[in-house]
């Protein structure tokens, strides 16, 4: 049993970015369950971070758009959005190409999964590795699925992404922490950014946090379209880390909408049994 | 209409700083090297972010763009909005205005 950790979290650019207009004592509580987090994966002792991620357009591109891809590189960039405007410095953040082409070649057993040894990170995944790896000492291997680019990748698919990727972690003998990242409801770089359905996104977590695989499968994306926005394919993440701990049920440590941000931002975690 | 070469340049321009410098020094031969109507070539040198807003361009690669030229966030979001009273709704993709928002 080699997953020692997985959870999932919110990665919206203004986190960092725009900052200082936020509420101060819900971005606070935001950062305080990013430390918590940190804190956690910390003490789980892991060797390598899984970054189960909704990139938007760095690396993929409708010229050649998989439904999975994850790292297998020595290292990666990121971020490959301007410093001020992302409010990150730029990092070269460590991969393990080793442990990654065992986990791929395990996945791809059960799931078509694409492979990348260059990979240049956005900030769905350092608003992420910000608060959870700020020293960026940490092995991490990266994840897409396709949130973006229809045809997207179908939920029942993002499942069995999920249990494979479960599966191939537990015979790896490094201990492993996988994290999910992408919103719940929102209207991302649209002009209804900051828009939030609270009531939707409350409702999804819930069964998430329930670990109910029917309820998850059910949802549409039309129906997720019009309820939940653009932002709200990125579901796929948390269902994903949801499949990969199936039989176990989350906590979710933090919720609030935060309009500056764009997102209802969360923090949560699920248990690995 | 080739909405998907629009999104190409702004794609390779996020990830190319070289193609940027070029860009910024003579963006007419960077434009020749991508298959765009005449409405999308003029909305892109302009810049019209609202009007690249309304062709469809996916907002995901369209706030980079708009970074690019050194529009700060409210301004962005305003040149969306701008976009849809001068030029109608959103022709294309997934990014139309629903209605809400924060500013």
């Amino acid at each position: 049993m080699s997953l020692v950790f997985a959870g999932v979290c919110s990665h919206a650019p203004g986190i960092t970015g725009r900052a200082e207009r936020a509420d101060p004592a819900l971005r606070d509580g935001l950062y305080k369950n990013f430390g918590r987090m940190r804190a956690s994966i910390e003490k789980s002792g892991a060797e390598a971070l899984v970054v189960i991620a909704a990139e938007h357009f760095a690396n993929f591109f409708m010229d050649n758009m998989p439904a999975f891809c994850m790292g297998m590189a020595d290292h990666y960039d990121g971020p490959i959005e301007d410093e001020e405007w992302l409010g990150i410095k730029r990092q070269r953040i460590p991969g393990n190409p080793d442990l990654a082409e065992r986990l791929i070649t395990n996945i791809m057993q059960d799931v078509d999964l694409a492979y990348a040894q260059e990979w240049k990170f956005d900030h769905g995944i350092m608003v992420p590795l910000h608060f959870l790896t700020p020293r960026y000492d940490l092995d991490v291997i990266p994840v897409n699925i396709n949130c973006q680019g229809p045809p997207l990748t179908p939920l029942h698919r993002v499942w069995a992404f999920g249990k494979a990727l479960r599966k191939a972690c537990d015979a790896a003998p490094e201990k492993i922490a996988i994290v999910g990242t992408g919103g719940v409801s929102h209207w991302p770089a649209t002009p209804d950014s900051g828009k939030i359905n609270e009531t939707w996104d409350r409702d999804f977590l819930q069964k998430w946090a329930d670990n109910r695989k029917e309820d998850l499968l059910a949802y549409t994306d039309d129906q997720t379209y019009a309820e939940s926005g653009q932002g709200g394919f990125e579901i796929r993440t948390f269902i994903a880390i949801a499949a990969a701990c199936e039989g176990n049920i989350g906590q979710i440590w933090f919720y609030a909408p935060i309009p500056i941000f764009a997102v209802g931002c969360t923090i949560a975690t699920m248990q690995v049994s | 209409m080739s909405l998907y070469y629009v999104q190409k340049l702004i794609y390779n321009l996020n990830r190319d700083p070289s193609l940027v410098e070029r860009f910024k020094i003579d963006i007419d031969s960077v434009l020749a090297e991508y298959e765009l109507t005449e409405e999308e070539l003029s909305a892109i040198s302009k810049p019209d972010i609202g009007l690249l807003y309304v062709l469809g361009v996916n907002g995901q690669l369209l706030m980079h763009y708009a970074a690019l030229w050194e529009f700060e966030w409210d301004d962005y979001i305003q040149a969306m909005k701008d976009g849809i009273e001068e030029h109608g709704e959103v022709r294309a993709g997934m990014y139309v205005r629903t209605g809400g928002g924060y500013l």
